[in-house]
């Protein structure tokens, strides 16, 4: 089954209206599968008639959730391991130096997804930066998303996924088939629904910014504005961390930190102009 | 890179081994933790070991406590691959000496990810 290219342009639009996020033509598949769940729990017959009850209607929630679907993505724990490493290997250690020990260090994981990103964080923390106060905002469009990151536990597939063993025994315990992270880490994350459109969330100025793997769904004008707001937050000295495989230019405002293979970056003279 | 799978089900055994292959693997395999300490003695080497831990004649935990207490072979990355799900196992097989630890069943991207995060994929595969 295919959906029409007027659902598909109306789906589209919506969700590039509302998030920011281009859908090229070639992710008709994506809102195939991504709307197909919702409209089986609906009872409706298909994609194309749950998109047509959408058009009729006024914006509302089921618009809300179609924005959901289409924007929560793929994440695990430690996500490119590069990225944590220069986070602890460089990143924590220039910011323990050159900031006040009684500071706490701000940290905005942006398009937290459901938490994994914010808690790895958290966890590499209390080891880099022992007695540290350490404070997460993490924020996403999705409240589903948010909502299963507040609620911190995890099913055994997902703590496959790139979580470190020694990370699991020491941060999480059983809770009936799911795995529950400790209070402990949990306390230190702030969650919040946020568009990296608008004003950027309370919580900062921050020290350090993870923005991974989100900007490869803006075009190059969108990314820009995220970037400008993304840089009025950032405290002075503080970093940029994106993905360690996504191959994206950030500008003039910003330098790479040569650091590793991570995409590592602070704000030079014009950024801060 | 070389990787050795241990495990008493043939099924599982191709299951993993066709992962690991399709991670640039050379794949070797052995029933149980006898027949791969019976391997590692004759010389073979191997860069990474994905261990069952239910198997008959020696076990995934003795096999690792063995590994670990002879010192012969420091390089090898012992990864406990199992149905076993407890949080004491996993203390367990930490404790015995395992490097990391995956529990059935698992997608091929969970083992992916456990191998970057030891250093033996290339950043782009371990995504």
């Amino acid at each position: 089954m295919t959906i029409s290219a007027g659902t598909f342009t109306f789906v589209a639009d919506l969700v590039r209206r509302c998030s920011g996020v281009q859908l090229t033509a070639d992710k008709e598949y994506l809102v195939e599968a991504r709307l197909q769940p919702i409209v089986r729990q609906i009872g409706l017959e298909g994609v194309d008639e749950y998109v047509d009850t959408l058009r009729m209607a006024p914006h509302g929630a089921e618009h809300d959730r179609v924005v959901e679907a289409l924007t929560t993505n793929e994440t695990s724990w430690f996500r490119d391991f590069t990225t944590f490493q220069v986070l602890v290997g460089h990143v924590v250690p220039a910011l323990i130096q050159d900031r006040e020990a009684s500071r706490p260090l701000r940290v905005w994981s942006a398009g937290c997804s459901t938490g994994q990103e914010p808690y790895s964080i958290v966890m590499a923390l209390l080891d880099a930066a022992p007695g540290r106060t350490v404070e997460i905002t993490a924020t996403d469009i999705s409240q589903e998303a948010l909502r299963r990151g507040r609620a911190g536990r995890y099913s055994q597939l997902e703590i496959n996924r790139g979580l470190p063993a020694g990370m699991l025994v020491r941060h999480f315990a059983r809770a009936g088939t799911e795995w529950e992270l400790s209070e402990e880490v949990r306390s230190k994350v702030t969650f919040s629904r946020h568009n990296l459109l608008d004003t950027p969330p309370p919580g900062g100025p921050f020290d350090i910014i993870f923005l991974c793997y989100v900007l490869i769904y803006f075009d190059p004008e969108t990314r820009r504005e995220v970037l400008r707001r993304v840089r009025s937050v950032l405290a002075p000295g503080g970093f940029l961390l994106l993905g360690a495989a996504e191959v994206i230019g950030v500008g003039d405002g910003w330098d790479r930190v040569p650091i590793g293979r991570g995409h590592l970056y602070q704000v030079n003279a014009r950024g801060a102009a | 890179m070389r990787a050795l799978v241990i495990d008493d089900s043939r099924t599982m055994r191709r299951i993993v081994a066709d992962i690991l292959g399709e991670l640039g693997f050379d794949t070797s395999q052995a029933g149980n933790g006898r027949e791969a300490l019976d391997m590692l003695e004759a010389g073979e080497t191997f860069d990474v070991a994905c261990i069952d831990w239910n198997m008959p004649v020696m076990d995934g935990l003795e096999f690792i406590a063995a590994v670990r207490a002879r010192h012969e072979w420091p390089d090898l990355t012992l990864i406990m691959v199992t149905t076993e799900g407890e949080r004491d196992q996993v203390v367990r097989a930490l404790a015995a000496g395992a490097h990391e630890y995956i529990m059935k069943p698992f997608t091929p991207d969970a083992l992916a990810s456990k191998l970057g995060l030891l250093g033996l994929l290339p950043v782009e595969e371990s995504l």
